[in-house]
């Protein structure tokens, strides 16, 4: 028996911890000031920078504490999780109350409420009263969704009341949050973003995954017709552009020009005009110098010519490009590499870097070889990625301004007209209204009712009088 | 032909002027030194508009053509429009002429940073990331709450200002608003500022997923613009528990200031995409 009033008021304990403003007020703050922590350290970094940025200890310290990537750390997320926990135990916690008050069986009003309340006017009438409790009603009811009209013992109240739902404002804010918590996870599991480097005049379908080096199949193929890179006269960069256009089953589907800030979206893809670079091209002159005369032919080639050397002393086929080729050791950078066919003998690989215009000297042959007068050719650098998550989140956006707008600038307000002779010739009409979730708003709105009320006295030919 | 720079140099002491009405206005109980101050007031943030339309032409003539709000200078002189329009609204809506003293005093101070040599009022033209509607409405929306935030603040000074003196009633402690007004005013301040900033957060979402294709990057600024967001939210919280009004309120919307003011000019100490505004 002990043991279950014990447990109950255990769980109620948890609930009420969970449910109280005071963690939500301490929970934002901590998020706000760890939250420096991670623009103070910068992120993602590597262990070699950071040890000598901080040296040995700090770093060790700073580490355990995974300050180096804070915002996907346990602790972090584990303060996220518990703002979570707390806005939906706190919500449900005062939901039930609230939905009594928007939904009741019958407006509860309290006449004793009104007579204390701020917003309050009072205008006489000398006569005809009365006749002024029709045109009331149908305004009250009009423009108050609530009314109600009673009888007192000298005269009458019109009772009106509106807004009610708008508290739910402050749902509708936690709810936008819980959505845009939602997003934000299925962003992270769901979501990736990969790089292409497309030259002009290619077509490639395979990205490379950030931070994973992955290479992965898209559904469509890109192929870019175009880039241009266009500057100010001051030298900044103007606008980076491709003529990009995706094709999918070989018919093309989209076709544009791409520029920063106009992202192509397909097929929940977006393509982002990202970097660019120059790679180079097909054509080149191969320069052929014979070591004997000193002779030297250019030719025009490019990759997978066969170049006929002079006097019929065999051929040169040049076979590939690497971006930086690897030479006993040493990064040659970008390299063509070439096979001779000598006429007699077996062929031999030739290695033509372009940095090093005389490197092939060294080998001493008949020729020597080299390149020059390459074509570059632009690449363009795309960014893509596909995040299921934006649309979760964008909605959660228009969700929580909704919310704003509700909670800040609409108020559920309450108006009692009451209509009192005070003496046999006179009768004084009070406006009161309130606003029962203490919102400031009622007050404009008492004296807009007053208003109608003191232009409906003077519209009726029978009563005369005056805002007091 | 007139220029903007030029312009903002004279608007840069109307708005201290206003101040000084003002100031005088309080001490002195002169109804006409007050009225001299809004008149200022109103003179300064015309001014300030104007240089701003002017300055969006000025980028015309030399061939660049955008909303004059992509360096540190022209987010100055935004920000000091907003402070006047907000400040005026306010006065005309609740007539406390008092923290007419601060508002003129803010944006005397903002444009008086903007004419230091360091921030530099050359065009410059766009770089590509920044061409984008949705930057403009960034970065407007995030000036609207920034200046209802600064006025917020302002408000808050004078209640701890108030609060400090013995008779708060009488002399020029008297002359402040009462301590319910003050603390009403913030808050209404507050709720405007705080949805303007969710605006300008949401709007450099929107346009960080179209520039760079990830709508939140925890980059430096986003970040203390967030943390910023979570100071304020935690006052509106504070405001909705017993006892969390007055003093306490307003030691919170000065912190909120500090996270503003940081997130504005602190940033850009630290590295981030940010760094050009
Ligand atoms: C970042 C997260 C949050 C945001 C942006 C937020 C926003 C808001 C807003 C705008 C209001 C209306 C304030 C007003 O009427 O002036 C509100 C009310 C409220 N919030 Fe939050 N909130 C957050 C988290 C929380 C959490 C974690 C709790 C947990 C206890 C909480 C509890 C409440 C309560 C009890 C109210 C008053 C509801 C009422 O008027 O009946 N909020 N919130």
């Amino acid at each position: 028996m002990n043991d279950t009033i014990k447990s109950v008021d255990l769980t109620d304990r948890i609930w009420n911890f969970f449910a109280s403003v005071k963690l939500s007020v301490i929970v934002l703050l901590s998020l706000a000031f760890t939250s420096i922590i991670g623009t103070l350290i910068p992120q993602n970094k590597s262990s070699a920078q950071y040890i000598q940025q901080y040296g040995e200890s700090w770093h060790g310290f700073f580490e355990a504490m995974n300050f180096y990537d804070m915002y996907s750390s346990w602790w972090f997320q584990l303060l996220l999780a518990l703002l979570i926990v707390n806005i939906i135990v706190c919500s449900i916690d005062r939901l039930s109350a609230t939905w009594k008050i928007i939904f009741p069986n019958k407006p509860i009003y309290k006449a004793g409420r009104f007579q204390k309340s701020n917003w309050r006017r009072s205008l006489s009438t000398t006569q005809g009263s009365e006749d002024l409790q029709k045109p009331l009603t149908h305004f009250m009811e009009k423009h108050y969704r609530h009314c109600r009209v009673e009888e007192t013992d000298d005269g009458y109240l019109i009772y009106g009341e509106k807004g009610r739902w708008t508290r739910l404002g402050a749902y509708v804010v936690h709810l936008s949050i819980l959505l845009l918590v939602l997003g934000v996870l299925i962003s992270s599991l769901f979501g990736y973003e990969g790089h292409m480097n497309l030259p002009v005049g290619s077509t490639d379908n395979i990205m490379t995954l950030r931070h994973s080096n992955t290479r992965v199949q898209l559904p469509f193929e890109l192929r870019c017709d175009d880039f241009s890179v266009s500057h100010y006269p001051s030298g900044r960069a103007k606008e980076y552009r491709s003529e990009l256009a995706v094709i999918e089953n070989d018919t093309v589907a989209v076709e544009r020009s791409l520029i920063v800030n106009d992202p192509i979206r397909y097929k929940g893809f977006s393509i982002f005009q990202s970097t660019y670079g120059q790679i180079p091209g097909d054509t080149f002159s191969l320069v052929l110098t014979d070591n004997a005369s000193g002779l030297q032919i250019e030719k025009r080639a490019s990759i997978g010519d066969e170049i006929d050397l002079p006097g019929g002393k065999g051929t040169i086929s040049i076979e590939d490009y690497v971006g930086n080729f690897n030479f006993r050791g040493r990064n040659l950078g970008p390299t063509y590499l070439s096979m001779l066919v000598p006429e007699s003998g077996s062929p031999r690989p030739i290695v033509l870097p372009l940095q090093h215009a005389n490197f092939d000297r060294m080998r001493g042959g008949e020729f020597t070889f080299s390149i020059k007068n390459i074509d570059y050719n632009y690449f363009t650098g795309l960014q893509i990625s596909r995040d299921p998550g934006i649309p979760i989140v964008y909605v959660s956006f228009i969700i929580m301004l909704l919310g704003f707008l509700m909670t800040f600038y609409m108020s559920h307000r309450q108006i009692c007209i009451e209509a009192r002779r005070t003496s046999d010739t006179e009768t004084t009409i009070f406006v009161s209204g309130i606003s029962p979730n203490k919102r400031s708003g009622a007050n404009m709105a008492v004296k807009r009712v007053a208003q109608k009320v003191d232009h409906l006295i003077k519209q009726n030919p029978n009563t005369q009088g005056h805002i007091r | 032909m007139i220029e903007s720079t030029s312009i903002i140099s004279y608007v840069t002491f109307i708005f201290g002027l206003s101040s000084l009405f003002y100031i005088i206005g309080w001490i002195s109980k002169s109804n006409k030194a007050n009225t001299l101050g809004t008149i200022t007031m109103i003179i300064a943030t015309i001014g300030s508009g104007s240089a701003f339309f002017l300055r969006w032409m000025e980028t015309y003539w030399i061939g660049y053509g955008h909303v004059p709000l992509a360096s540190l200078y022209e987010s100055l002189i935004f920000f000091s429009l907003t402070i006047g329009v907000i400040y005026l609204f306010i006065e005309f809506r609740y007539k406390v002429r008092v923290v007419g003293i601060f508002a003129g005093l803010a944006a005397f101070l903002t444009l008086a940073y903007a004419s230091l040599p360091s921030v530099g009022d050359q065009i410059q033209p766009l770089m590509p990331a920044l061409k984008s509607n949705w930057l403009i409405v960034h970065v407007m929306t995030y000036f609207f709450g920034y200046a209802a935030l600064t006025l917020a603040f302002c408000v808050s000074l004078l209640y701890l200002l108030k609060s400090a003196g013995k008779n708060t009633n009488e002399g020029i402690l008297g002359r402040i608003p009462g301590f319910k007004t003050l603390d009403e005013l913030t808050y209404q301040l507050v709720m405007f500022g705080f949805l303007f900033i969710t605006l300008g957060l949401i709007t450099g979402a929107v346009w960080a997923e179209q520039a760079w294709g990830r709508y939140w990057g925890w980059d430096p600024k986003e970040t203390w613009s967030l943390i910023t967001w979570l100071v304020y939210a935690t006052l509106l919280h504070a405001r909705l528990m017993r006892g969390w009004e007055g003093k306490r309120l307003a030691y919170l919307s000065i912190l909120g200031f500090a996270a503003v003011m940081f997130t504005y000019f602190g940033v850009n100490l630290l590295p981030g995409l940010h760094s050009y505004l």
